[in-house]
This record gives structure tokens, sequence and C-alpha cells, in this order.
């Protein structure tokens, strides 16, 4: 704990000395005021799962269904079964069985999708969520019987309650006894406390471990590109560049091949093939800008040359920063290019 | 000049091993090294020493032409009133995962890990992880009210928590989902997306103790609920005995007030327990004597076990790892020396060693740490690497101080399964490849 004696002492020895630990305690205890049982009331919202903290109220599953059409449906389906925004509240994944044992067998099976009512095993969660965030754009703007007439609704939708059903404070305590996962919460692992104790612990194993170093996963070729051009999210000019994982775009290098447009800056080509990141048209970034190469292999039969230094990459020819291997990209972008660099005059 | 670096290049010269032919080399690995070999070695090793210092040149432009921004007038201050990272940086970025949220409000922006050094975490690029968006709170109109199974229930301002005595730590921030997409196989490509949802930061504000004692907890309390002012109201049930050995209740962060992404003004310090604990634009703590099961450890934040039944109420972010560079989506540029470099923390306490592994796992060699081992915050390690075009496996593995050691994902697995979602601590594998890509894969 911070000591509240060691803040004291360390306090009273900027002081001097001169202020009695009373006097300085005291002081900090002006600090702050008592709560108001008006404001008490307008924050402590929490409903806990012993229902501490519920207000008195009620709502029917047919209020429920209204309310839900209007506000609620558009995210979560007109049955909450929807999963193009929010994950399903409810699926029809939970049998009676699991009512009467307060476990949900279908959590063990990996294809069924994970709903709301399926994990959830204590009632006031439900309540508590809807009143203090519902509805999504516009959070704790329902009344008390409008919270009750929600869940009244879910709970029909969920197959634990009947269709003339109306929720209050009075038999929250009932459903509370039907939630079909009521049973399926642990409290024994070792995460709670800091000295709790750990389920799995790593080997300490320094030499000739027996490993399975099989790989077993890896992303497919197609998959490389889902985040976009890895090439663009790391740093540029550093020894670990990322890796280029766009495809370099078929195009069309007859423009820029014809000699009267070769004076032109192939603008396209330099966006698709990333070497700006490093090269700019008129002056040197991390490599040597493209007019200087121009201008150094003006007259030079140099296209073949630029092209292979292109794919392969090199050093020392413009000072010490390597330049990596382009070998990702097409045979005519690159041949393009290097036509382009070697026509200056 | 420290041995084996080329002042001519500022880069370190290759190996002397690379000097030798690959004759000499067989002999030696099957016969061992006896007088004529070791002449043979002696020579080859001066050869390569004649050879670099006899390495000629061009002359680099951006020597030998002066730069402008040497020969220009600089910028005045105050340019950028607040500073701003440089353009050639602009893409070390927070980045999110497309696909992984159906909602941009109740989503995640990752940290770009790969590129960032030490163990603070600018502020700009801490990981965002909202669940109903972010709000601008005005600071002269937000409070903080204590409840509960206190004397004296209170209300405190920002400025009368601005008054009191604070107190200023390290500490590291993780989701408790941060790794979730690896559970069943590799799912995204580089360490921003596999963990980065990780900070660390100094956290400036009240200590919890402080403020529970003015109210006069129960001292019989077991549990505090911490809610924030945003619309979510997001509630979480607090370990009430852990936290008053080192929760905070901060508005500092590294030395500023905290991002509006991360709480401004108010957020809770929890030091070891996953990020959703530390309840962003704090309103109000109340101490109870049972636990609340809110929708965020109810339906979500609760660990799905092979058996069917659902960890509920867990906390704490055990000892993890990870190698940040070379990583998946890097390319090493060539062969030669490389730093492996990563962050190691456990939510336990204090990082005691990391071990390097370059084979996956079959033999470990240990990291350096870097700087003072303080208990719940990232540690910095790295490791001297030689890579010379050889396939590799790479993985770091760190033990804390209370003797735990960081878990293969296959024993990990075997015990929770692959649909827990949170609090995987799974030793990471990158694979580098002959071309020097890196790549996310998983072993055995």
């Amino acid at each position: 704990m911070f000591r509240w004696a060691r803040l004291s002492i360390v306090c009273l020895t900027f002081l001097g000395g001169n202020a009695l630990a009373q006097d300085y305690l005291s002081a900090l205890n002006e600090l702050g005021r008592t709560a108001t049982a008006a404001e008490l009331s307008a924050w402590d919202i929490d409903v806990r799962p012993d229902f501490l903290g519920l207000p008195p109220g009620s709502g029917s599953v047919a209020q429920g269904e209204a309310l839900w059409l209007d506000q609620c449906a558009s995210c979560h389906g007109d049955f909450g079964d929807s999963n193009e925004v929010f994950s399903p509240i409810v699926l029809g994944n939970i049998t009676e069985d699991d009512v009467r044992t307060g476990r949900v067998a279908a959590l063990t099976d990996p294809s069924v999708v994970r709903t709301t009512f399926m994990k959830v095993a204590t009632l006031s969660t439900i309540w508590d969520y809807i009143n203090r965030a519902m509805p999504w754009n516009a959070p704790k703007s329902l009344a008390a019987d409008e919270v009750y007439s929600l869940v009244a609704y879910l709970l029909n939708l969920a197959y634990i309650v009947d269709d003339d059903f109306v929720l209050s404070d009075e038999n929250m305590e009932d459903v509370q006894a039907l939630m079909p996962n009521r049973n399926g919460m642990t409290e024994d692992h070792g995460l709670w406390s800091v000295n709790g104790v750990p389920d799995v612990v790593g080997s300490a194993c320094i030499t000739n471990c027996s490993v399975d170093t099989t790989i077993t996963s890896f992303l497919p070729d197609y998959a490389m590109n889902a985040h976009g051009n890895l090439r663009d999210q790391m740093r540029h000019y550093g020894p670990l560049p990322g890796v280029q994982t766009a495809p370099t775009p078929q195009l069309s290098v007859s423009q820029p091949a014809q000699s009267d447009s070769l004076d032109q800056i192939p603008a396209d080509l330099l966006a698709v093939s990333g070497c700006e990141a490093c090269h700019q048209v008129n002056k040197a970034l991390v490599g040597p800008g493209f007019t200087a190469i121009r201008a150094r292999y003006a007259g030079a039969d140099a296209s073949a040359y630029l092209a292979k230094k292109i794919r392969q990459g090199g050093q020392g020819v413009w000072g010490s920063v390597p330049m990596p291997a382009m070998n990702q990209l097409d045979d005519t972008v690159v041949e393009a290019l290097a036509l382009w660099l070697a026509s200056g005059k | 000049m420290p041995v084996g670096v080329n002042d001519q290049e500022g880069r370190l010269r290759p190996a002397p091993e690379s000097f030798l032919s690959e004759e000499l080399i067989s002999e030696i690995s099957h016969r061992g090294v006896d007088k004529s070999r070791r002449d043979l070695l002696r020579g080859s090793f001066a050869a390569a020493l004649a050879g670099a210092s006899g390495l000629t040149f061009a002359d680099d432009p951006n020597i030998v032409n002066v730069p402008e921004w040497s020969r220009s007038l600089g910028k005045p201050v105050a340019t950028n009133p607040y500073g701003q990272p440089s353009p050639f940086e602009a893409n070390i970025i927070r980045r999110q995962s497309p696909g992984l949220t159906q909602t941009d409000q109740a989503s995640v922006a990752f940290t770009p890990l790969q590129n960032l050094f030490g163990c603070i975490t600018p502020s700009g690029l801490h990981f965002e992880r909202h669940h109903q968006g972010w709000v601008d709170i005005d600071p002269q109109r937000h409070r903080l009210m204590i409840n509960g199974l206190v004397k004296k229930p209170l209300v405190f301002t920002v400025a009368d928590l601005l008054r009191m005595p604070s107190v200023s730590r390290m500490h590291f921030l993780e989701c408790g989902a941060n790794t979730a997409l690896e559970w069943g196989n590799s799912a995204v490509p580089t360490v921003q997306y596999t963990h980065g949802m990780l900070s660390g930061s100094e956290w400036t504000g009240v200590p919890l103790s402080l403020l529970l004692e003015r109210a006069g907890y129960d001292r019989d309390a077991r549990y505090l609920l911490a809610e924030g002012a945003d619309g979510s109201g997001m509630t979480r049930t607090i370990n009430l005995t852990g936290a008053l050995e080192d929760a905070i209740v901060a508005y500092g962060q590294n030395g500023e007030m905290l991002r509006p992404e991360q709480g401004y003004p108010l957020r809770l310090v929890v030091p070891g327990v996953q990020g959703v604990s530390w309840v962003k634009w704090l309103r109000r703590l109340e101490v109870g004597n049972k636990p609340y099961a809110t929708k965020d450890e109810a339906s979500h934040y609760v660990d799905l076990m092979p058996s069917g039944q659902l960890r509920q109420y867990t906390a704490i972010q055990e000892a993890k790892s990870v190698i940040t560079a070379p990583s998946a989506g890097q390319k090493l540029l060539n062969q030669g020396y490389y730093c492996i470099t990563g962050l190691a923390w456990s939510g336990r306490g204090s990082v005691r060693k990391v071990d390097i592994s370059v084979d996956g796992g079959r033999n470990w060699q240990e990291a350096r740490l870097e700087g003072a081992l303080s208990s719940k915050m990232l540690t910095r390690f790295n490791f001297d690497w030689v890579w010379r075009g050889e396939p590799a496996l790479l993985q770091s593995r760190v033990h804390d101080d209370t003797g735990y050691i960081q878990p293969q994902r296959a024993a990990l697995v075997a015990e929770r399964g692959t649909r827990s979602i949170y609090h995987n601590n799974a030793i990471q594998t990158w694979r580098v490849s002959p071309s020097g890509e890196v790549d996310n894969v998983q072993v055995g």
C-alpha cells in the first residue's frame, strides 16, 4: 500500500517540519466534499447480481418488442439475432436442458456462435448494461420501465419466458433461477489475484530442448496484404524495411517508352513502384534524386545497368545507405523506370 | 573504434568466417583445428582485414554536397506549438485490423511496436480500445465520486485531485485480448496486430488508497466498482486488496495530462491488470463486498475453457514477451549483424530474465535487459545476432521474479484450448526466410 504515513513524512519534509502532521492531515481532508443524496442517486446506477441497486418498475414482452423495433432492431435485428453490427444476443442455441441445468452445452461446440444469453450467468448484467449504455447512440435515455420491457423481450426471444410475461423488480430473482448459463462461470483460476497460481508454466530448458518446430500455421500469400501494404507500415530507411505485399499493378509501359515522353516524369509508375519512399525527383532523400541519376547516366547506354540495380539493389555508388533489392517489381515496370532514368540529356 | 566496425562505412564488417573457403570450413568442422589449419585460418583472417582496410568507396553526395538543411536558416521556435514527429515518420501510426470489429466505436487501433524503442510508448501512439467511442470531457465539469461501503461518500473536482499528494509510476498497459487473434492460427501479418494492444507509460495521480482512506472505506470490503463517464458508463470490478497496493487515480501520462483517448481527465491505473479495468473517463468508485458481473466481465472478458466453463474475473496479465524487430512483415536488408530487440513484462512483478531462440525453441541464450527493471512495467531486451542467410525461427521467453516462465503456445493451448480469446501470453514465433523476409508462424 502507498503508506499514508510515508506520504505525510514526505510532505512534512517539504514544509521544513514547521507544520504538525495533524495540521497537514486535516488540511488535506478539506479537499473533496460529501456527496449529496441527489448526486448519489444520479450516478450510483449499478445493479449487482443480487439486485442491489435495482430500481422498482416493470415492463412486458409486448412493450419491449415495440420499443425494440423502434430503437434497437436497426443494430441487433428484429429478433436480436443479427451479426451485422454486434454479436448476436440470441440465436436459438439454448435448450430446455440448459435452462434446467444452468449450463449451456453448446459452449463446447466450436461451430456454434456464442451469443449473449449463452454466456451471461446473471440477469442483473443485462438490465444494468441496457440501462447504462443503450441505445448505442443515446445511452442512458431509457426509463426504468422501458429497460424492464426490453429485458423481458430478450428473455422471451431466448425462450426463457412466455409471450405474455411481465418482468419487474419483484420477479427478477425468479427469472435469474432460469438463466441458461447461470452455473457456467468459474472463479477457479489464478488470474484474479496477483498471488494467484498459474495454470500453465513454461519450460526452463536451455539446450537441445525437445520441442516440435514443425510449422503448423502461417499466413497464406493471399492474406499477406489483407492489412494493407506492409511496406508502408514500417520505417522505410531502417535495416528492416516492410515487405511489399501489395501486388504491383500491371502497367501499360508503351507511353513512357515513347521517345517524346521520356522527359516527362512517369508519376503513375513511381507511385506504384514504391521508389518514392526513398527517392524524390529533384532532391536527395534517403537515396539520390531521379534528376541526379538521369544526369549521371545521360548519354550512356545505361538502361540495362540501371534495371539490374533496381532489381538487385546496391550500395556505394551514391553513398553508404544501401538500396534494397526491388525484385518484387514487375519486369515491365523495372524496364520502363530504367529506360526513363537512362534517358537524361 | 570498436573492434569489427568499419569506420568508412559505419557498418559492421562481415565476421572472419565469411572469408574462409567452404573447403576449409568443412575440414575444420570434421577434424577440428590443428596447427596447419590454424595457420591457414590466421592467414585468411589477415587477408580479410587487409581487404577490408583496402576497400574504397565512392564519395557520398550527402557529405560532399553539403545538404540544404546545413546551408539554410531553420524554422522559428513555436512553429509547431505542440511538437509533431518528423514527416519522415508519417507511416509509424496506430492502425486498425480490417474486419476485426464491425463498428469503429467499439474497436481497436494498434500500437506500431515494430518501430518503437525503449519501453515508453509515445502517448499519441498508445493503442486505443474503446467500447462505445471516446469523448472529450471538460475537466472543469468532471467529478469523481466515491461511494458504497464508506463512512462518507465523497465528491472530488479535478482541481481537488491535482492538489493532493501525487505519485508517478511506470506501468505497462495490456488489453486482455492482446494476441487474441492468434489462439487458433497465425492470423495477422505484423507485431503491430499480434501484440499492439500494449503500451508502457509513466502515470501520475493520486494513490487510490489515499482517496479511500479519506472516504473511510470498510476494511472488510474486497471489491471496488470503477465506472466511466463516457456513454458506455464502462464498469469493472476491481480486486480491492490488490488495488490498495498500487492503483492510482491518474490524470498524468508521460508528463502531460492524459490524452482524451486514454481517459482525459481521469483514468484508473491498475498495475498488472488487463487494460479494460483501467477505466477511462473515471467518474465513480464504489466500495463493495461482492463482485458486480458487469457486461465486460459477464459477456465479454470471460475466458471460455474446453469444458464449456467461462473463467470470470480474470484480471492479471501473466508474464509475456515478444520480439518487436526483426518481426513479421519486415525484411532483413542484407546479411550481417542484427540486434534482436523486444519487450517483456509481467503483471505479477518484474522481469528477471529473457531468453532468445533462433531455432524455434530448441536452444536458448540470454538477452540483455536494458534500463531499470520496474515492477509491472515493460522491459526492453536486446540480443546480438549475425544472420548469414539461413532460415531461422525467432522466439523470446521471459522469466519473471515469481519464477513464472512464459509458456510455449502448445502448452497453453493444451490447457485452455483455442477459444478463450483473452490472456494469450504464449511464446511468439517469427520465421526468417533465406530471402530475409520475416513472417508470423506457429510451431508444434
